[in-house]
């Protein structure tokens, strides 16, 4: 039984009804009062935003002030700052926290150093099929699995492994598990992170200004000196934020990959998983927060956010 | 700039999922104390059982289809098994304590902070008919029982046995291959990842360093525990990965990524590869011996007694044991077994040897060998040493 046309046609130029009448008022209220539209526009996010990332810090904040009864178990709601004490006194956890902003450094630093040369020849060079291709190359790891990525890497880097294969012929052997697997882990599980950025900047360079300084005697490495990279400047801040900030909150890599050694999300997940210490795993979590937060701020210091 | 906006948008999305991911350490669960009066008799089925096991303790023919023994209690009693499998005992707490499962197998370092909590019913072993064909050297122990109150029924007990490879070494007798000697095998040692691992390294001290005075393993005062924590962090520098999930270990050990390292027989087994091989050093070994416990919280208390009941039949209990490598909790449970000499190699029943076991206890601050005049390292202290040794 399908309807017939005749009845569709009927009803589908409604005459303007009441329901159209309260729309065209509300329209007009809100186009004068150009705040009644802002909290509609920001309402929902807002919350969200509140509700998910400025009270999860604060419960994050208030649990590192608990303790926990370590036989039981149990979760002591007196506050004491004994954790946040712990944390900033051993050493074991400075050690840990310094390895882990080493690590995260030299990810990200090796990540801008394949992301640069990439990205100046998707954006100035290639022809835009080659592009095209080039994005899509670039984007297709973040197809698969983060752990799928993680564990062909462990087998990559095992004694019999294809890196210990493909070094043998020179002399050299794979480094195995450890910080080293770590760091070439995940400077190739983020670089697709810190190419996009960096690849979007260098799009936006004008080519007249290259042509420019060749024209006024540049030699090729003056102009990328002078010219390209200080353009390129919030890109690759851009790009870095994802590589550092990645990897400082990393443990799964680390378990895979990282031999014997912790990071400070290791040092997270045992507190939460085996030690079953939450207030303490929560003082650990603030280091990197607080670690981000400087960067963020050494960042702004420069000015390259406002160019963002 | 639309490029821009949207990397920035990008950028405060990756920011919320950090802050997201740091947060969840921030998820407490409120634990609801329940009554832990132990029943007087069983009602209907529920038709579903929850339980939180070792690896290899609840097999129903997915990773092997001759290894199944759920199958047949589900087509028994009704019940439906869903499992959740566990690397170390601070992990198993953790999850016991959501409440999630009604039944837990637990190792002696395990049991006493779970009754301790409240997280652990007390077991009515009138209700578990298998129950009177267990070793009587297993029933009543201080691990499964307090203030004469039962608190499970006993699954069997095993050895963390030395394995090593073949290829690299002849059968080492001690256990300084993994502690003085390791450096022999700098970067390919392997190691239990958890605090309670300790106890090995106390456990070497007490055979070659008697001066130390230890006389049991889990009961260590400060002193001892920083001899052990030294041993330790000298093996450090020889370890290639700690290992705590099983699987982890057999593709190390598979891969020649380690070579020599503590171990449990089903690892062996999972592995099966003629040049990796286990051995019982001449110091002794630590061990574990296995605790069925019904949570304080579950919500399908009849299908957990029948699970009980189905697990304690030597029939049973003989094929889980034998699978997993360790010796079963009854001697009727040896007729059953595919090997004959299944239980002469575990020395099941030998009570002697069952003795000999430095079986995982939970280490607090009353010490556990009786001495009065110190206060011991608790489970706490242990836990912080373990992170400071990995450094």
């Amino acid at each position: 039984m399908t309807p017939t046309p005749v009845r569709t046609d009927r009803t589908a130029p409604a005459p303007p009804t009441s329901g159209g009448a309260v729309a065209r008022r509300m329209s007009s209220v809100l186009t004068r009062f150009a705040w009644m539209r802002l909290i509609l526009l920001l309402a929902a996010p807002l919350t969200w935003l509140v509700l998910i990332y400025i009270v999860a810090l604060a419960a994050l904040l208030v649990t590192a002030l608990w303790s926990v009864d370590s036989f039981t178990g149990e979760l002591s709601r007196s506050l004491t700052v004994d954790n946040l004490r712990e944390v900033a006194t051993e050493p074991l956890y400075r050690t840990v926290a310094l390895r882990t902003v080493g690590v995260a450094l030299l990810v990200t630093l090796i990540d801008v150093a394949i992301a640069l040369p990439i990205a100046f020849y998707m954006g100035k060079v290639a022809s835009p099929r080659a592009r095209r291709l080039l994005v899509v190359a670039v984007l297709t790891p973040l197809w698969a699995s983060y752990l799928v990525k993680a564990f062909a890497w462990r087998s990559l880097l095992s004694q019999d492994g294809l890196v210990d294969w493909a070094l043998g012929p020179i002399g050299l052997h794979t480094p195995g598990y450890g910080l080293t697997g770590v760091v070439i882990t995940q400077a190739y599980i983020w670089l697709p992170y810190v190419i996009l950025p960096i690849y979007a900047g260098m799009e936006r360079v004008p080519g007249s200004l290259i042509e420019a300084a060749g024209d006024l005697g540049a030699s090729t490495a003056t102009t990328l000196r002078t010219v390209v990279l200080p353009l390129l400047v919030p890109s690759i801040v851009a790009g870095s934020i994802f590589s550092f900030s990645l990897t400082l909150g990393d443990y799964i890599t680390v378990n895979i990959v990282g031999g014997a050694s912790q990071m400070l999300g290791n040092l997270v997940f045992t507190n939460v998983g085996a030690a079953n210490n939450l207030p303490l795993a929560a003082a650990i979590a603030l280091i990197p927060i607080v670690i981000m937060l400087g960067y963020l701020a050494a960042v702004r210091r420069t000015g390259a956010l406002d160019r963002l | 700039m639309t490029r821009t906006t949207r990397t920035r948008r990008l950028g405060a999305g990756l920011t919320a999922a950090l802050a997201l991911s740091l947060s969840l350490a921030a998820c407490g669960s409120d634990d609801t104390e329940a009554t832990t009066g132990a029943p007087t008799e069983l009602g209907e089925n529920e038709g579903q059982v929850s339980i939180l096991a070792w690896p290899g303790y609840v097999e129903d023919g997915s990773n092997d289809p001759a290894v199944d023994w759920v199958s047949s209690f589900e087509e028994e009693t009704g019940c439906e098994v869903t499992t959740k499998v566990y690397g170390t005992s601070d992990e198993a707490f953790n999850l016991a304590k959501s409440g999630d499962y009604d039944v837990v197998v637990a190792s002696g370092d395990l049991t006493l902070r779970l009754i301790a909590s409240g997280e652990a019913a007390e077991v009515n072993t009138d209700l578990v008919p298998n129950y009177e064909k267990v070793f009587d050297f297993l029933k009543d122990k201080e691990w499964n029982t307090v203030d004469g109150k039962n608190y499970g029924v006993p699954h069997g007990y095993g050895a963390n046995l030395l394995m090593y490879n073949a290829d690299v070494m002849d059968e080492p007798t001690s256990w300084d291959v993994v502690f003085e000697k390791g450096s022999a095998y700098q970067g390919k040692v392997t190691a239990y990842d958890s605090p309670i691992y300790i106890a090995d390294a106390a456990m070497y001290l007490m055979a070659t360093q008697p001066d130390l005075g230890i006389t049991n393993p889990y009961a260590l005062d400060e002193d001892q525990l920083a001899a052990a924590v030294d041993l330790l962090k000298a093996q450090r520098e020889n370890i290639g990965e700690y290992w705590s999930d099983y699987l982890k270990e057999a593709s190390a050990f598979k891969t020649g990524d380690s070579v020599v390292g503590t171990t449990w027989q089903v690892i062996a087994n999972v592995i099966d590869q003629p040049n990796i091989k286990v051995t019982i050093p001449s110091e002794g070994v630590t061990g574990w011996n296995d605790t069925w416990m019904v949570s304080s919280q579950a919500e399908n208390v009849n299908c957990a007694y029948a699970w009980l009941n189905h697990i304690e039949d030597p029939k049973i209990n003989a094929a889980a044991t034998e699978y997993f490598g360790e010796a079963p909790n009854s001697a009727e449970a040896c007729e059953y077994a595919s090997s004959p000499d299944f239980c002469a190699t575990f020395k099941a029943g030998d009570e002697e040897f069952a003795n000999k076991i430095w079986y995982w206890r939970t280490p607090i601050a009353e010490c556990l060998d009786g001495r009065t005049d110190v206060e011991c390292t608790d489970y706490s202290d242990w836990t912080k040493a373990w992170t400071e040794i990995k450094g």
